[in-house]
């Protein structure tokens, strides 16, 4: 039974990552890459690492891949000239990329028959008996805090730096200048006129 | 049974797509954003599977400042190249080399 969802979710992990890249069009490239993130997801529950499945979710297909859909669209791009040179590169694309798979494999099993691996019992996500999410809480508030407020630098030091890029100002918006309204006295906010009887107002 | 090494094959397999992805989409940088997205998820895999495998949470922990810096990685990526677009009216990755000084 875990080997079926294994089979299943592995087949549609690579079939899905293959297709985001040599699609046509990019929207499709987003949504196999969605799909990819969602059967690599199953994949981590079957490992039993039920939180980063969890996130891998939110973050890469709730914010990243949404992300992409979005900067996909906005971009008003001819996508049929972006793939010249694909029949062209695809020979030694393929080569090296069969090649690469082929080393990647055999030092994997290599190291899943051999490492360290192999001499523990089988797979086990988190402690006997404590649940995943609060294996990794238990490790990553205590040992990892300092990564984890360093991560959280990064996400802001990201965010600042997403929206410096992206800010433009046009010329003739009219915003709101606190300051200015904060320094307006009566003095500078009205303007009084001394009327001539019967001269009426001109501007 | 589904041992580490399956687990390992998928990771490699989705890997050196990646690779193979920003081979043959030279030109198309969303495509290879994207690709740089897959590598890493392969490097997630991999991490998660070690984790599970030697019985250490570690692992899974670094899987998630991976996820956090890929995140980081796409929102500023994306970013520089709406600013590009916006600057040249193209994204082909070739005319990038008019960025210096």
């Amino acid at each position: 039974m875990q080997a079926i969802a294994f089979y299943l979710l592995a087949v549609a992990t690579v079939v899905a990552g293959l297709l985001v890249v040599s699609a046509k069009n990019p929207v499709h490239s987003v949504l196999f890459l969605i799909t990819a993130f969602f059967s690599a997801a199953g994949l981590f529950v079957l490992l039993g690492a039920e939180f980063l499945a969890m996130l891998l979710i939110v973050v890469y297909v709730g914010a990243v891949a949404v992300l992409f859909l979005f900067v996909v669209m906005m971009l008003d791009v001819d996508f049929a000239e972006l793939r010249q040179g694909f029949a062209q590169y695809l020979p030694i694309g393929a080569i090296v990329a069969g090649v690469l798979t082929l080393e990647m494999i055999m030092i994997a099993v290599k190291v899943a028959t051999d490492g360290a691996a192999a001499k523990l019992a089988g797979p086990m996500a988190s402690p006997a008996g404590v649940p995943n999410t609060e294996a990794i809480g238990r490790v990553l508030y205590t040992d990892y805090i300092f990564f984890f407020q360093l991560a959280g630098l990064v996400l802001l030091v990201a965010m600042i730096g997403a929206i410096v890029l992206t800010l433009r100002h046009k010329p003739g918006v009219k915003r709101q200048n606190i300051g200015q309204q904060n320094a307006r006295t009566p003095k500078t906010g009205m303007e009084i006129v001394q009327i001539k009887p019967g001269a009426g107002i001109s501007e | 049974m589904i041992g580490l090494s399956h687990y390992l094959v998928v990771a490699a397999m989705l890997f050196t797509i990646g690779v193979f992805g920003i081979f043959v989409n030279r030109k198309n940088i969303i495509v290879i954003l994207m690709s740089i997205e897959l590598i890493l998820l392969a490097v997630n895999i991999n991490l998660v599977a070690f984790s599970v495998y030697l019985h250490d949470v570690t692992g899974q922990i670094f899987a998630m400042f991976v996820l956090t810096v890929a995140a980081a990685e796409a929102a500023v990526g994306l970013a520089i190249l709406v600013t590009f677009f916006r600057n040249r009216g193209d994204i082909a990755v070739d005319d990038a080399s008019v960025m210096k000084g």
